[in-house]
């Protein structure tokens, strides 16, 4: 019998209306990488919730080297050198990396925090794995790639064995994710054992040892990466074939739908503009794909196109209006539908029930409203049919909280809200962001029959494979310019990077200006 | 398709679910707050005076059955200010500010009270309006400053407690037509002024609470109904989301602060246009630089009652039966201090118990589930056996 270092034996968790976690069994050898593989809502993050000591199991039994141990919380699970670094960190944003770091073992004599030492550990340790940081700098100054190395670094510091990893390359650029990956694979390396939740194929194949995959709620089955292929992974994940590539015909595009001419959009962090003096036009039946590294003015633009931030220089026409000016309510009207970078920040009322986030855009339309009175029986029929249409799923159906529903499945309920509203042009910005394959293949395919219904889609993505694979026509922003307007059917990934880095950019803005 | 039918299923078990959930989250723990509350005042009633703690908690439990009367009148005012601090808070608004308005409120239908001539049936009706527009201003300027200049609504409301307060005790004492400087408090208003009495003996219950009640009623309509309560709630549990599905937060802070001004303006009305017991007389103010405590009173009714109008028409009731049973304890040697000091812990201790509620709420559910689950798990023999081997260990620690 081969020697694990963590067994979790038939693990069962019931929560009301689902079961999350039937019968689950799960292996980790010591100095392995394995790979949590699974749809969005397929019972991962409970899983991992219950190693770490977040959830009491209903059933079954957690072993560390053989021996039963009992994980009624997080504490206990530090003791036993499991340690985790959650999709949402968990760090204070107000405290220095250093401070976070040690928060909750802060070496102490006479009750006076020893900082001098732990610096010293921290900086060894940051050395030692290549984990670049900055231990005075405050969290919230940092970006996400420095946030997730500080995660890290904690799990380092209590010198844990035992790595959880739960979607950690979601929020990271390409570069980022490559370096985290050789990260861990140090890490394995090292003897440490390491447990990576993900949906990302790629990533598996790069890097892990052994897969296990879950599939609503319950197991599919542990498999040897080196064994398998990516088309086989999805297949278990998903129970069905899926396909990578995007269908799609050519397109046929029509009037301008929207134009933006010379917008400038002033930016939240510095004083310099987010966007500068950017100018394009989308027509109808096209896909535009915003491509670029995080942070090089995408959400200001969308920003100032939603109406969510205004515009300090330029106009915004859409179907020949100006509506740089006008309300967001106003430019819902006019026809612009909205799928939020933060589904939980703008796109959902959490506490609201689903069908009543369903009809967030149009409550107050006749269909839904009359003298101001709520008309509840449409709500609820309407919510069935959106229900039906787009497939949500949910514990309750119309009546579920939406905070109860999974990421997919919140995602899904936004996107038929703004499918199913009247539009002319589709904002999406990283409609996929942590979702798995199938919901991918899904709000791809959502996507491309919006474009062929003869709509404007307007995509901001940060992933590559998204942009050459779903785009008629990718801009790419670099420093609140457009640098390029490329044809993905032309464009090489390669030479697309070389423009999201800055290295290569057109002679665009001439045109433009004259434009 | 497994899915499907499970969601066929809940479907129509659905309003049995939720009604269970309702319960369970409001009623259940704020009756098991007010319990917690009830037992902890009795402890302060013992170290007190040991001797007579159980005569006088008597009183405080169950006096105020002998005098329902006076316990709907002092629930009116509460009642008021408990709606108006839990409707600003279902926006997220925390309207500390209830003191000042009530204060403004009641000025304003003194005012309409004495100056105005009207003939009887209308005079009254008018001096609630005046209140009600009294109290509205003064919810109106926090409002203002909160939606345009970004100004926390606490700081401003607090400021607006002292000034309401100081220029009322000022324009009240500069006027000779409503101010008695002899016995330093307001006249006797006239009668045509009062709202009318609901002719209880011995008590000034009057229309108020009628129409405290109903307004609790209309408020719980507009905030479960309207498009309206949609967008006020909405706000109240994420402004990113409704200022991305355009709706109008800055407008929307306005309005919701001058409805809860208005509201604690009319609990000003309310209480001081009551009509006395004795004829020729009325309800007077004197004007002594102090907080009214009706409207602080009232974040612990709306606290108890979960922010829900109806919970607030209920937790009013209740909080005024306590004051009124406490003042009988006098009877069994108990000072009038000691008292507000154990019906203020009564209070307070179930107002905070409630915002535990979740905690204990989880506590119980827990103990329900486990013993639910026992029950299932006795049928299957194939799960006894992971039970039994859970049970041992559990022994084993």
């Amino acid at each position: 019998m081969e020697k694990y270092i963590i067994e979790m034996i038939n693990i069962t968790k019931v929560f009301p209306g689902i079961v999350a976690n039937d019968n689950i069994t799960l292996r980790l050898k010591k100095g392995e990488i394995h790979a949590l593989l699974g749809e969005n809502g397929a019972g991962k993050s409970t899983l991992m919730s219950v190693l770490f000591g977040l959830y009491q199991p209903d059933g079954g039994e957690i072993r560390k080297n053989g021996e039963v141990v009992h994980i009624n919380n997080p504490n206990d699970a530090n003791d036993l050198g499991i340690g985790m670094v959650h999709q949402h960190f968990k760090l204070v944003e107000i405290f220095t990396v250093l401070d976070n770091i040690i928060l909750g073992v802060e070496p102490s004599k006479m009750g006076f925090i020893q900082k001098k030492e732990a610096r010293e550990k921290v900086l060894k340790l940051s050395e030692k794995y290549g984990l670049k940081i900055d231990p005075d700098a405050v969290i919230e100054d940092i970006t996400v790639g420095m946030q997730q190395r500080v995660e890290i670094l904690k799990m380092l510091y209590r010198e844990n064995e035992i790595l959880i990893f739960d979607e950690p390359t979601a929020v990271l650029t390409p570069q980022e994710i490559s370096e985290l990956l050789q990260t861990m694979r140090n890490f394995a390396n090292e003897g440490k054992s390491i447990l990576f939740i993900t949906h990302k194929l790629n990533e598996i194949m790069a890097v892990a040892d052994r897969c296990t995959v879950l599939r609503k709620g319950k197991l599919v089955g542990t498999v040897d990466v080196k064994d398998t292929t990516k088309e086989e992974l999805s297949r278990m994940m998903v129970g069905r074939d899926v396909s990578f590539r995007v269908e799609k015909k050519e397109k046929k595009p029509g009037e301008v739908v929207l134009s933006v001419r010379n917008l400038s959009v002033p930016s939240k962090t510095h004083k310099k503009d987010a966007v500068k003096n950017v100018s394009f036009d989308i027509r109808s039946g096209e896909i535009v794909c915003i491509a670029g590294i995080d942070g090089n003015g995408q959400t200001e633009l969308v920003g100032a196109i939603t109406g969510l931030e205004k515009a300090s220089g330029g106009r915004i026409f859409l179907n020949g209006k100006d509506i740089t000016k006008a309300t967001i309510r106003k430019r819902s009207i006019e026809g612009i539908s909205h799928i939020p970078e933060d589904r939980h920040k703008h796109g959902l009322v959490l506490d609201y029930k689903l069908e009543e986030n369903l009809v967030l855009q149009r409550y107050w339309q006749p269909e839904f409203q009359s003298k101001g009175f709520i008309k509840f029986d449409a709500v609820r029929k309407y919510a069935n049919k959106l229900i039906d249409k787009f497939d949500i799923r949910s514990g309750q159906g119309p009546i579920t909280i939406a905070r109860s529903m999974s990421g997919g499945n919140q995602q899904k309920a936004i996107i038929a809200r703004e499918i199913d509203k009247k539009h002319d042009l589709l904002v999406a910005v990283q409609p996929t962001r942590g979702l798995d394959v199938g919901a991918i293949e899904y709000v791809h395919k959502q996507l491309v029959e919006t474009r062929d219904a003869g709509k404007a889609v307007l995509l901001v993505s940060f992933e590559l494979d998204e942009v050459m694979n779903v785009s008629d026509r990718i801009l790419v922003m670099y420093e609140g310019e457009i640098v390029g307007d490329l044809d993905p059917k032309k464009v090489t990934v390669q030479e697309l990077g070389l423009y999201m880095s800055g290295a290569k950019r057109d002679q665009l803005k001439e045109i433009n200006d004259a434009g | 398709m497994q899915d499907k039918n499970d969601f066929t299923r809940n479907k129509r078990f659905s309003f049995k679910q939720i009604a269970a959930k309702l319960n369970f989250s409001s009623l259940t723990s704020a009756l098991l707050a007010i319990l917690l509350g009830l037992i902890f005042g009795f402890f302060v009633m013992l170290f007190a005076m040991p001797a007579n703690a159980l005569a006088g908690f008597r009183y405080i439990a169950f006096g105020g059955f002998s005098r329902l009367g006076d316990v709907f009148y002092f629930a009116t005012p509460i009642l008021m200010t408990g709606l108006s601090v839990g409707f600003a808070f279902k926006m997220g608004l925390f309207n500390i500010g209830a003191s000042g308005q009530y204060t403004m409120g009641m000025f304003f239908a003194l005012y309409a009270g004495f100056m105005w001539d009207l003939p009887n049936g209308i005079h009254w009706i008018a001096a609630v309006l005046a209140g009600m527009v009294g109290g509205m201003l003064w919810g109106f300027i926090p409002g203002f400053f909160k939606a345009l200049l970004n100004v926390n609504e606490v700081i401003t409301s607090i400021m607006f407690n002292y000034i309401g307060m100081y220029l009322v005790d000022m324009w009240v004492r500069g006027s000779s037509t409503m101010y008695n400087s002899t016995i330093t408090r307001t006249n006797y208003l006239p009668q045509s002024a009062q709202i009318p009495s609901l002719g209880i003996t011995g008590s000034n219950v009057n229309y108020g609470i009628v129409l405290a009640i109903l307004i609790g009623i209309i408020l719980h309509i507009v905030l479960q109904k309207t498009t309206f309560g949609y967008e006020l709630k909405a706000t109240g549990y994420n402004k990113h989301a409704a200022e991305y599905a355009g709706m109008k937060g800055k407008t929307n802070i306005i309005i919701t602060m001058m409805i809860a001004g208005a509201l604690s303006g009319l609990g000003g009305a309310f209480m001081i246009l009551a009509p006395s017991g004795i004829p020729g007389s009325s309800m007077t103010y004197e004007p002594v630089n102090i907080i009214a405590a009706n409207g602080f009173n009232g974040i612990a009714v709306a606290l108890l009652g979960n922010s829900n109008p109806i919970g607030i028409i209920f937790s009013a009731l209740f909080i005024s039966h306590l004051q009124r049973g406490g003042t009988l304890t006098n009877l069994v040697g108990y000072k009038p201090e000691i008292i507000d000091v154990v019906i203020a812990i009564i209070i307070y201790f179930s107002a905070f118990a409630m915002i535990m509620n979740a905690a204990i709420g989880e506590f119980i559910k827990k103990r329900i589930k486990k013993t639910d689950s026992d029950i299932i798990e006795d049928t299957t023999e194939e799960l006894n056996v992971t039970d039994a081997s859970n049970n041992n260990s559990k022994e084993a620690e």
